[in-house]
């Protein structure tokens, strides 16, 4: 199966995401320039981490209006899996594809460190290959990452069960002592109501050697795999 | 006519090295000459005070691919890659503005990488400030930080380790030093020349505006309390600019339309395009008019001596325009025509039909003044180099220095800091900032690369000749304990101002040193910078070489950190200590003094340290490592237990220093060429016949385990603490210094 990479000016953990799939998954992976208005027949959208357009603006802010994202909210319309991961998350919020917003971090700091998080659902094509309760170890990296949205979106988020990652303790528990940034609800993640649009501010492609200190985030590119080879979550081209 | 003094003085020349520029062109210059000349013959961008010195430096290596010269130096580490690295100071504009002078640093030093063809993939700085005790200092020191993870983060490439020191004499003169390295297909490096009558030149990247006229000038002056009125001389980076560029630039250098490339970072366009036209033998001429202008009425003069960041100089074969323009078009730049490349050695710049300046390029890079500028053995070495123990008073209890010195800035964990820079981006950093040397792995090899910068000039300061041999010893073996053999160097040479005689001694002997060491260890030196007239209100910096080692390490699986790794594992203290307290945290941190003479190093033993190191780590023999320096073998000890919730316990020999102080010498001393490593207990004799065979003294001297950690000196026990007491002393003392402050009820 075929992982899109979605490029944009400024990203930079696009390489990162596509040695993931690719050399260590073994899938096909493929760039996908912002200016292009295809995604090349692609299973799986991943908008990659980084700063889009320099992100001097609101994170985000900028990307949404690339070209290629009016293919990637048809795609994500249609069904097809889409994962955004740290400022693709960012990208997916501005977009509308995912509510709420990001703001600077509590620490108002670029916060480097790994983290844990714990998997609320496995019904979406990044968490099917997981149990619920999981916890993973992953890196974050970011500078605004304190996840925000109004008390009843973020009600309404809670009953819909669109809340995927939240950050937790060793325990599992989603403790104030655990949350890096001050997201509302220790979200670290969150998928749309269709279960198909997953974002998250946790680097999976950063934990899926174990040379690299985790590899607990290959079970989030596995469950990629899985999800479209079942036919699961398989978006329409 | 003769030109007023203080037309002279603004532009940092002297009069007799205006006359010369009048002889050279056989002439007056006109405005826009003198100021292309001065940038040029500035300390910055001429070497002029140290050139005659750098050329002893052991440059060549049957690695070296690339040294001094260009825009970066370059080693070979097999499978037909090359490592393309150097070190930059951004001292000046970092006490002007800390976060922009710290952040364009970094954009400098990778321009420079980007340039040389290699794909940057990682950064190491380092760093020096005043006590963070005072408010400014805390100003500068979080803005650099601040300044350097904004543009390294946003960039993508990971910020994998560096140093930071702290002492008075940076108060008012911070140290940003910032090395990057990047990858390169040892038959992928491009060179900054300017070849070929009719090839284009071209201008890419960011619009020249009227910031950082004269940045190389200022970076050649000392501060005084006026120094703030300098503003305008800084610039403002734009990381997703450079992002950009460096993409575009990667992607054009793939094609073979490019003759040359050349960034323009000090002096701008005027050092690029004389620069480029020097190296290869001809001429270019340019027309300011055509150059993208942020400002309106901006004269040739300041669009030649603009620093504005981010801006590159191509050279691209003729009818090869359009390729090159459509790649950067993808990336929405405007690469711009303006000019082209001739075979009459001149700089030749027009503002539309009217030439405003024509120079022989020899005139600005090989006819730069050279000067043996005085030198004298500096006043206040003598007096410093003598110790005597007995009158600082008794010593203080083991316990009590133990904990001061685990929480003194110099020693405490800086994770305040690197968890501030993306160290992990581009999933290649096997060992993280703050354990040792950075180690990146090279993707598509078994390869990896250990990294370390390293310079301690309160030994400089004691003995610059030996102090330099340290610096080059203390940044192999950090690589060495990790693994890697360590294959080249570039250094950074932060000194005061070089017309007076006792700092142009320290410089000389530094570089005698760094010769010296370099040749013993077999480690050439393949590029760098100095950065003279750190000086504020007349008081001069501590003389700090900082050394960048790169260490090529065969197989990515066997890298190690410092961190102990099992329970019971045997710790081995490698070398032998001397109770050498001369130039320590100790004195310094203790009793506030900085004497006495700075440890012995011997060469050989050194490199046979080395040796065991990468052997030991290859062999999967050692389980972690960490070399001996900043307070010492029970400070080293603790470091090793850091963050692994795992204490020791062991039994060292006492070192026969007598005068009360001989725990402290035991304890604190930092003797040279030891380091402390962990080996399963079964496989300990294994590793001392391999230590011995190679001629290295080691023994085995406790286990890893318990939750204490305690040091017994010939079996009386002289340190017993517990781990959890310790540990946050060392871990939060630098973030304390930044809580916020508490809301008033």
């Amino acid at each position: 199966m075929k992982f899109a990479v979605v490029v944009f000016p400024g990203s930079n953990c696009d390489h990162d995401a596509y040695h993931a799939a690719k050399h260590v998954l073994g899938q096909t992976a493929e760039f996908v320039w912002h200016k292009d208005t295809s995604l090349k027949g692609a299973d799986v959208v991943v908008l990659p981490g980084g700063f889009a357009h320099g992100d001097y603006l609101r994170t985000g802010a900028i990307a949404r209006f690339s070209p290629i994202m009016q293919e990637v909210t048809r795609f994500a319309g249609a069904g097809g899996p889409v994962l955004g991961i740290c400022n693709g998350f960012q990208v997916l919020l501005e977009a509308g594809l995912l509510p709420g917003a990001m703001l600077r971090n509590r620490s108002v700091k670029f916060q480097c460190e790994h983290v844990l998080i714990g998997v609320e659902h496995s019904d979406t094509p990044f968490t099917a290959s997981c149990h619920v309760g999981q916890v993973l170890r992953l890196p974050i990296a970011h500078g605004e990452g304190n996840y925000y949205a109004e008390p009843d979106v973020v009600e309404r988020l809670e009953a819909n069960r669109q809340v995927v990652f939240r950050y937790v303790n060793q325990a599992g528990e989603a403790t104030a002592g655990a949350n890096p940034n001050g997201s509302v609800h220790n979200i670290a993640g969150l998928c749309n109501e269709a279960r198909n649009v997953v974002g998250l501010m946790p680097h999976p492609e950063r934990a899926c050697e174990l040379v690299l200190g985790s590899t607990d985030g290959l079970v989030i590119f596995e469950s990629a795999v899985a999800s479209v080879s079942q036919g699961t979550f398989a978006g329409i081209q | 006519m003769t030109i007023a003094d203080d037309v002279l003085q603004r532009h940092g020349l002297t009069r007799q090295e205006y006359q010369r520029i009048v002889d050279l062109l056989g002439r007056e210059p006109t405005i826009t000459e003198l100021g292309i000349f001065s940038v040029m013959w500035s300390e910055h961008c001429s070497y002029k005070s140290s050139r005659v010195h750098l050329r002893t430096l052991p440059t060549t290596g049957k690695r070296v691919l690339q040294g001094p010269g260009e825009n970066a130096g370059a080693v070979d580490i097999g499978d037909g890659l090359a490592a393309v690295f150097k070190i930059e100071s951004h001292n000046h504009p970092s006490f002007i503005e800390p976060y922009q002078g710290a952040a364009t640093g970094v954009g400098g030093i990778i321009r420079d990488i980007f340039t040389m063809g290699a794909r940057p993939i990682a950064l190491l700085n380092s760093l020096r400030f005043g006590s963070l005790e005072h408010p400014l200092v805390r100003r500068t020191f979080a803005g650099v930080v601040a300044g350097i993870a904004g543009y390294g983060n946003s960039i993508g490439i990971p910020t994998v380790g560096g140093e930071i020191g702290f002492d008075d004499s940076y108060s008012g003169n911070p140290l940003v030093n910032v090395f990057c390295l990047g990858l390169a297909g040892t038959d992928e490096i491009v060179k900054g020349v300017a070849s070929g009558a009719g090839n284009a030149v071209y201008y890419v990247g960011a619009k020249t505006g009227r910031d950082g006229i004269h940045g190389a000038t200022m970076a050649s002056a000392e501060f005084d309390e006026k120094s703030s009125e300098k503003r305008p001389a800084v610039q403002v980076g734009d990381p997703f600019m450079e992002k950009l560029l460096l993409e575009a630039c990667l992607e054009v250098m793939k094609t073979d339309a490019l003759v040359g490339i050349q960034d323009m970072g000090a002096a701008g366009l005027t050092s690029s395009t004389c620069e480029m036209a020097g190296r290869g033998g001809a001429g270019v001429e340019i027309d300011v008019s055509l150059v993208p202008q942020r400002e309106s009425g901006m004269t040739p003069y300041e669009i030649m001596l603009s620093e504005s960041q981010e801006r590159m100089l191509l050279v691209v074969k003729q009818g090869r325009e359009a390729e090159v323009e459509r790649i950067f078009g993808k990336w929405d730049l405007h690469a711009v025509h303006i000019g082209s490349v001739t075979t009459d050695r001149l700089m030749r710049i027009k503002d539309g039909g009217e030439v405003v300046a024509e120079i022989p390029t020899t005139s600005l890079t090989g006819e730069a003044p050279l000067y043996r500028r005085p030198m004298a053995e500096p006043a206040y070495l003598a007096e410093a180099q003598t110790l005597s123990l007995s009158s600082l008073g008794p010593p203080a209890p083991a316990a009590d220095v133990f904990r001061r010195l685990l929480a003194s800035p110099g020693i405490a964990s800086k994770q305040w800091v690197y968890r501030q820079y993306d160290h992990m981006v581009r999933t290649n950093t096997l060992v993280c900032p703050g354990m040792g040397a950075g180690v990146v792995r090279v993707k598509g090899t078994t390869r990896a690369l250990a990294l370390s910068v390293d310079g301690n000039s309160r030994f400089v300061y004691l003995d610059p000749f030996i102090g330099a041999q340290l610096a080059v010893a203390e940044a192999a073996r950090n690589v060495a304990c990790a693994g890697g053999q360590p294959i080249g160097a570039t250094n950074c040479l932060n000194f005061g101002n070089p017309e007076r005689p006792e700092v142009m001694w320290q410089f000389a002997r530094v570089v005698e040193g760094i010769g010296a060491a370099c040749r013993a260890l077999d480690i050439p030196i393949t590029g760098g910078n100095v950065s003279l007239y750190n000086e504020t209100d007349g008081k001069a910096i501590l003389p700090t070489p900082v050394l960048g080692v790169v260490g090529l390490i065969e197989d990515a699986a066997h890298v190690v950190g410092r961190s102990f790794c099992a329970e019971g594992d045997a710790v081995v203290l490698i070398g032998t200590g001397r109770g050498e307290l001369g130039g320590s945290e100790y004195l310094k941190t203790i009793h506030d003094v900085i004497r006495g003479l700075p440890p012995q190093i011997d060469l050989e033993l050194e490199g046979a340290l080395h040796r065991l190191l990468v052997q030991g780590v290859s062999q999967g023999l050692i389980r972690s490592a960490h070399d001996c320096a900043e307070g010492g073998f029970a400070v080293t000890l603790a470091e090793c237990c850091f963050g692994t919730a795992m204490g020791t316990a062991v039994d060292v020999p006492g070192l026969g220093v007598t005068s009360g102080f001989g725990d402290v010498a035991t304890l604190f001393g930092e003797s040279a060429s030891r380091a402390i490593v962990s080996v399963e207990a079964t496989r300990a004799a294994e590793f001392l016949a391999l230590a011995s065979a190679g001629g290295v003294p080691a023994a085995a001297i406790g286990r890893v385990g318990g939750d204490r950690i305690r040091i017994a000196v010939d079996g009386r026990l002289v340190l017993d603490e517990p781990l959890a007491e310790v540990e946050p002393l060392w871990a939060d003392a630098i973030g304390r210094h930044f809580e916020l402050p508490r809301a008033v009820a």
